[in-house]
């Protein structure tokens, strides 16, 4: 690597971008100086354990990385538009579907994922924190410098180009010389990691950390579902931490495992990535599946519909999840015995995911239906995401797949289950649960506008490249001629995609809007909910529950609210709670892992070496140390709970 | 945490187990490198070995005897063997046309 190529040059989007990011970055610096918040960042943020903060966390960075995966979006949208456009060269638009791919499903959609489960799921179990706190704030950690590695890849040294799939050949050394592969490569290791133990973090604290009473079968269902997709994560992701580890070993080191040559077997980078990649989707959209759950029920003032039906069928889809990933890439070769058995396997999973789209119409069935902004998202949910459901069965069928395949009708698939399964699924969380992240609401009136902007605009968007798809248009293309006949629903799409894009405008104005003027919540249960978290006060007290609530049924909340028992606090029966310290060294080892990765992308092994012994120190450290936490007071509970008890 | 643990009074299994490790590992090595024996015998030998360790390391430093939660271990390591199956055997079936 020679020094002039180490920042990108030649291209004015990326001057604009350069420009942009020192500034903002001086912006950040200044506004932290000039109202001496340095110390507030350090001790609230960055070395906090607390899992309601690391949830918001999560969430911050996961809007962010909607823009930067939104912007990409618009780009190649602005690209596509009409024929023969100039805007974008074939080289700069293949890093944009790259990056966009690439950030919106692993640095958005998981990290907005896990941010609400972050948030949620200890309180709706009645738990004080989740089991690993500790390696809570490291996973988060983790997850977010792997997105900054990813992220800066752009300006410096070159973005990975090689599509989300990353497949050999093409990514190999020998077609993708430069670094940005390295970037990918990385990045994901790193932020997968943290995924990783989020997975394990999570499963225990289900397990073992449930308030007194609550069985399994009787835990929310947003809980159920994350509960499978822990196990999901679990067995998927050894299998892309291995096939990234191979495939840096392919780059850095020249061996030869997806290589053509030499015994190489290029082909088999798919399989494992498909592995990982079918699970990965399922990991996204079964906790989608749980928010529309507690959503719709809460809306619609009725317990959900075939609650053991819903069980079920979420383990029967986690199942099924892990033999169906062939369907990827059913024209690669594979014969028909291989191609029945994917493809048999991949339309069954229609079967649970039916039967869950019953129960929430079950659920709707004589409900009270109030029309709040997280129930509108759950309702434009069905329709859209049964499009999407029904077009995937399509391509299920591997013959009629040789058709499809790689064409715009299976992005206009998958973007209909992506977007209306988890981006609608996460903004209506977001809405839901916003008040007991911040202690206001989001501004209804706002949401709905961006509501209604996204959802129309989406279909604008989406649903014409199924027909451009069956026109012949074949995905990462960065441009056609004129005289395909596809010009008129590209502009279709555009202007759809620029819909989108104000609404994620209005969006972000209502965070702006609703912190200044939104509605407080002092009530804690402003949608008068089902679940234990509503059980709390908003914004949640550090501790959670200043007793633990003893759970009789499902619903746990709405039984207590109905026969009038069961939140009523003893102050002579309170105990000092214990919590854990909070630590800055997740935070210091994540940079390290940082350092650690830039070397390896640029080869630098001295720089990537020390950053390791700055990692290995850390875990040694970890290993000695004997801070067992520390306790809240009875007194400061009893002043916290006076402050927030509406009935006291 | 915190509260219930006791000191033991010498780690023995754990460092039983992790000779043991260590010498499967050697031996795998040993077999792979040096020994000069068939392919298909090498091979034979050191999933042997890693089985052997799987074991091992199960029993050593895994725990699986010692929880009290012995129904959620069966499933979990009856789900791991089938998830083991699954990805090696369905990539060879899938990847055997290029072989
Ligand atoms: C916000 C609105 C969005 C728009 C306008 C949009 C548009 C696009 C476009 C134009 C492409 C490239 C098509 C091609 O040339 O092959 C693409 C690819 C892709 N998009 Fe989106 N997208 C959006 C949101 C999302 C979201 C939310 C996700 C995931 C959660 C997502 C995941 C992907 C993936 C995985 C690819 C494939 C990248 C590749 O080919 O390697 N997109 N999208
Ligand atoms: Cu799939």
């Amino acid at each position: 690597m020679k020094w002039s190529e180490f920042f990108v040059t030649g291209e004015p989007l990326i001057y604009a971008a350069d420009v942009s990011i020192v500034l903002t970055v001086i912006g950040i610096v200044f506004i932290l100086t000039y109202f001496k918040k340095w110390k507030w960042l350090w001790d609230e943020w960055l070395t906090t354990v607390d899992h309601k903060k690391i949830g918001v966390m999560y969430i911050i960075s996961a809007v962010l990385m909607l823009f930067r995966g939104g912007v990409d979006a618009l780009l190649m949208r602005a690209q596509l538009t009409a024929p023969n456009m100039k805007f974008l060269d074939s080289q700069h638009y293949n890093e944009i579907f790259t990056t966009h791919g690439t950030i919106m499903i692993l640095f958005m959609a998981m990290p907005f994922i896990i941010g609400l489960m972050n948030i949620v799921v200890p309180l709706q179990i009645g738990a004080r924190d989740v089991a690993y706190p500790y390696l809570n704030a490291l996973s988060f950690w983790l997850f977010f410098v792997g997105a900054m590695l990813f992220n800066i890849a752009f300006v410096i040294g070159g973005s990975p180009d090689a599509g989300w799939t990353a497949y050999f050949p093409l990514a190999g050394n020998e077609f993708s010389p430069g670094v940005g592969n390295n970037y990918y490569a990385v990045a994901l290791q790193i932020s997968g990691i943290g995924t990783l133990m989020t997975g394990i973090n999570f499963l225990v604290t289900i397990l073992k950390m449930r308030a007194l009473g609550m069985t399994l079968m009787r835990m929310p269902m947003f809980t159920w579902t994350i509960l499978i997709t822990c196990v999901l994560i679990i067995f998927a992701f050894p299998v892309l931490t291995v096939a990234l580890a191979l495939m840096t070993f392919d780059r850095l080191f020249d061996t030869q495992f997806f290589t053509m040559a030499n015994g190489g077997m290029s082909m088999l980078w798919a399989n494992l990535f498909w592995i990982w990649g079918h699970p990965e989707v399922y990991i996204v959209i079964l906790p989608s599946f749980g928010i529309f759950s507690e959503v719709v029920s809460t809306f619609a003032r009725k317990r959900l519909f075939g609650y053991k039906a819903m069980v079920g069928s979420i383990v029967g889809i986690a199942f099924l999840s892990f033999i169906v990933w062939v369907h990827h890439f059913f024209t690669m070769g594979a014969g028909a015995a291989v191609n029945s058995f994917f493809s048999i396997t991949t339309m069954a999973i229609a079967i649970p995911t039916g039967v869950k789209i019953f129960n929430w119409l079950f659920t709707l069935r004589k409900g009270r239906i109030r029309f709040t902004t997280a129930m509108l998202w759950s309702l434009a949910f069905i329709p859209n995401f049964v499009i999407g459901g029904v077009t995937g069965v399509m391509l299920a069928m591997a013959a009629a797949d040789y058709q499809y395949h790689n064409s715009y009708f299976l992005i206009a698939h998958f973007h209909y289950v992506l977007i209306a399964g988890t981006v609608f699924a996460c903004f209506a969380g977001l809405h839901y649960w916003y008040p007991k992240m911040f202690g206001h609401m989001l501004n209804e009136r706002l949401g709905k506008w961006t509501f209604w902007l996204f959802m129309i605009g989406f279909n604008v968007c989406f649903f014409p490249m199924y027909f451009l798809g069956l026109m012949g248009m074949t995905r990462r293309m960065y441009t056609y001629s004129a005289g395909l006949g596809w010009t008129p629903l590209n502009v279709v799409a555009t202007i759809g995609a620029a819909l989108m894009g104000i609404g994620f405008l209005v969006l972000c104005y209502n965070i702006y809007y609703s912190a200044r003027y939104g509605e407080r919540d002092m009530t804690g249960d402003p949608w008068d909910g089902r679940t234990l978290e509503w059980a709390t006060s908003s914004p949640v007290a550090h501790y959670n529950f200043a007793v633990i609530p003893e759970v009789k049924d499902l619903d746990a909340y709405w039984e207590m609210k109905k026969s009038g028992k069961g939140f009523e606090m003893d102050e002579e029966k309170l105990k000092p709670i214990h919590m854990p310290s909070n630590s800055g060294r997740p935070f210091l080892i994540s940079i390290a892992f940082f350092f650690a990765g830039f070397g390896l992308v640029f080869k630098w092994f001295t720089l990537a070496i020390i950053a390791a012994v700055f990692i290995i120190l850390g875990l040694i450290l970890r290993s000695f140390d004997d801070d067992d936490g520390y306790y809240i007071s009875v007194d400061e509970i009893k002043r916290t709970e006076r402050l927030t008890r509406k009935e006291a | 945490m915190g509260t219930n643990y006791h000191h033991e009074t010498f780690p023995w299994k754990h460092i039983v187990g992790f000779i043991l490790s260590l010498v499967l590992t050697f031996a795998a090595l040993w077999i792979a490198f040096s020994s000069g024996l068939a392919t298909k015998a090498i091979l034979t030998g050191i999933v042997v070995l890693a089985v052997l360790q799987a074991v091992l390391q199960l029993f050593m430093f895994m725990h699986v005897t010692e929880s009290d939660s012995g129904k959620i271990q069966t499933i979990n390591m009856a789900y791991s063997f089938f998830i083991a199956i699954v990805v090696v055997a369905g990539s060879i079936w899938t990847m055997a046309f290029v072989l």
